[in-house]
């Protein structure tokens, strides 16, 4: 099965360490990474920027509406996603614990919608 | 094992193979699909197509067999429909080489007899998977390894069989879904599962528990079921002492059924019993059991009532009435469970210690609970404990609204025998 793992952290914990603590942080993401890969879990992963630089668009009555900003505002965003290959929940959720995500802030396991 | 053909016969021989097997025949086919909605939708299917088929061509050789085959294959069907992508074929394939294999694994060597492989504990684990909301977990096992019924379960749970419903439909879609593995967790996180599985369990005694006079047979079946399901955790968890303290419980209760009902079927409470009719091994099987649960030296609920259950024989048997150590039992099992009806039990041994008008005093504290005006035994202990006091009228209203709350008529005459002995 295919699982999304979204981490959801403050992002401005990020911007207020030290340019060591950043790269030691990183360290944790690639590592995790890596070992994702050596599993063969490895699908796809992607960082995304702080929410200041979201734009959030909805149509209504064939009228776009383009708003500056994130869908919510909440204490902790989605910062990022991996998606792996698990043979059930309880893998993706061994993973999920992995990720340095879980550990300053919270992951959001998701099945992915066989069609 | 053939059997004589006609409809009587096959609608008993399939009601036989359902009360046997049913729990075996899901969480064999669910530990393949991991699809229970699917699975007991086909059995219920393969169980009607029985209904239709054996009264013609006579009852198989091998009922469960019969049935695993006829469920196999609405299986397939269901899963035909529901694919209709492109991918399907693949999937489908899957799954019917998936449900093969199973079959013929499950029956290779038996040419009469299927052997199915016992995986319900399994589907128990799955079911108290800590993805799964944690109030749901108990009535899912109940309802997929037994085959209960919502209103049945909701009533066991007090809450309301539309809400039991829903709440049932999500966690067998997340099961599915989320792709909830069927299997018997490692040894470092059974026990946090494990509390899950033992609520279960012991809700399906209660439940089955409620017919103490045995004349309904899925309930005495239920019961039964659950004892079983509780031996089964203890030989495959001998060191987890709540399974232990879990089973001493439900031994002790089990040893007294004969004697709540007296021989005009009317029902007897504890302090009326005649222990002549109490089941001695089982008592001193329950004693032991309890016994190595302390040894682990790890409290917990079902250790606690248990012992509960364990003073109160002695009570009887002894005419040892150490009301103190009860009401301390209770203390500790109300602190643990914070349940409603724990506190309800313990008002009742305060009643013995502290007098009537102390235990009416904790009872008015309850009131506030919603779930409790809708319960009888709420009722039942506020009428007792104003009968004491001579408040009369307000004991007989008591006794009212709690014949109007029971289910069981033995219990309901009980109650209007203590109302109609109320001074005028």
């Amino acid at each position: 099965m295919q699982y999304m793992l979204l981490a959801y952290v403050d992002q401005l914990t990020y911007a207020k360490m030290t340019p060591e603590e950043q790269k030691q942080g990183l360290g944790a993401y690639q590592s995790f990474m890596e070992a994702l890969h050596k599993a063969g879990a490895y699908q796809a992963s992607g960082r995304l920027q702080p929410t200041t630089t979201a734009t959030t668009v909805r149509v209504s009555n064939g009228k776009t509406q383009v708003l500056n900003g994130p869908y919510m505002e909440t204490k902790e965003q989605l910062g990022g996603y991996f998606l792996i290959e698990a043979p059930d929940l309880d893998a993706a959720l061994s993973w999920a614990a992995r990720c340095p995500a879980s550990h300053h802030g919270t992951v959001e396991v998701r099945p992915i919608w066989v069609m | 094992m053939g059997c004589v053909e006609g409809g009587e016969q096959a609608r008993s021989t399939a009601d036989a193979v359902a009360r046997r097997s049913y729990g075996r025949l899901v969480a064999f086919l669910a530990a393949r699909t991991r699809d229970v909605a699917s699975v007991e939708d086909a059995l219920a299917e393969a169980f009607a197509s029985a209904l239709q088929d054996w009264p013609r061509n006579g009852c198989p050789a091998n009922p469960e067999g019969w049935l695993l085959t006829a469920a196999r294959r609405k299986l397939i069907d269901f899963a035909r429909r529901r694919r209709t992508g492109e991918n399907a074929g693949g999937e489908l394939q899957l799954i019917a080489e998936e449900l093969e294999a199973a079959a013929a694994a499950a029956v290779a060597g038996a040419t009469r007899e299927l052997q199915i492989p016992d995986q319900r504990l399994a589907l128990m684990f799955a079911c108290a998977h800590p993805a799964i909301e944690a109030g749901v977990r108990a009535p899912l096992i109940l309802q997929v390894l037994l085959g209960l019924d919502a209103a049945m379960i909701a009533s066991a749970f007090l809450t309301s069989p539309a809400a039991m419903g829903q709440r049932l439909v999500r966690a067998k879609d997340k099961i599915r879904k989320a792709g909830i593995p069927f299997r018997i967790p490692e040894r470092e996180e059974l026990p946090e599962r494990l509390g899950a599985v033992l609520d279960a369990i012991y809700a399906a005694f209660s439940e089955g528990w409620t017919d103490s006079g045995g004349t309904d047979v899925a309930r005495r079946d239920l019961a039964e079921e659950a004892l079983f399901l509780g031996q089964l955790v203890t030989q495959m968890l001998p060191g987890e002492p709540e399974a232990l303290g879990l089973l001493a419980l439900m031994f002790y209760v089990e040893a007294r059924r004969p004697a709540r009902r007296n021989a005009r079927g009317e029902y007897v409470p504890l302090a009326e019993q005649d222990m002549s009719l109490w089941n001695m091994d089982m008592i001193a099987a329950a004693e032991g059991l309890l016994l190595h649960a302390s040894a682990f030296n790890s409290i917990g609920r079902y250790q606690i009532e248990a012992a509960l259950q364990s003073a109160h024989v002695a009570r009887r048997r002894m005419g040892d009435s150490n009301w103190g150590a009860i009401v301390q039992l209770y203390d500790a099992l109300l602190a643990l469970s914070g349940s409603p009806v724990v506190a309800i039990n313990r008002a009742l041994a305060i009643a013995e210690v502290e007098g009537a008008p102390a235990a009416l005093e904790i009872l008015q504290g309850l009131a506030g609970d919603e779930r409790l005006t809708q319960y009888q035994p709420y009722w039942a202990a506020r009428a007792e404990l104003l009968a004491r006091t001579n408040a009369c009228d307000e004991a007989r209203h008591a006794y009212e609204v709690a014949i109007g709350l029971e289910r069981d008529p033995a219990v309901r005459d009980f109650l209007m025998r203590r109302q109609s002995a109320l001074a005028l």
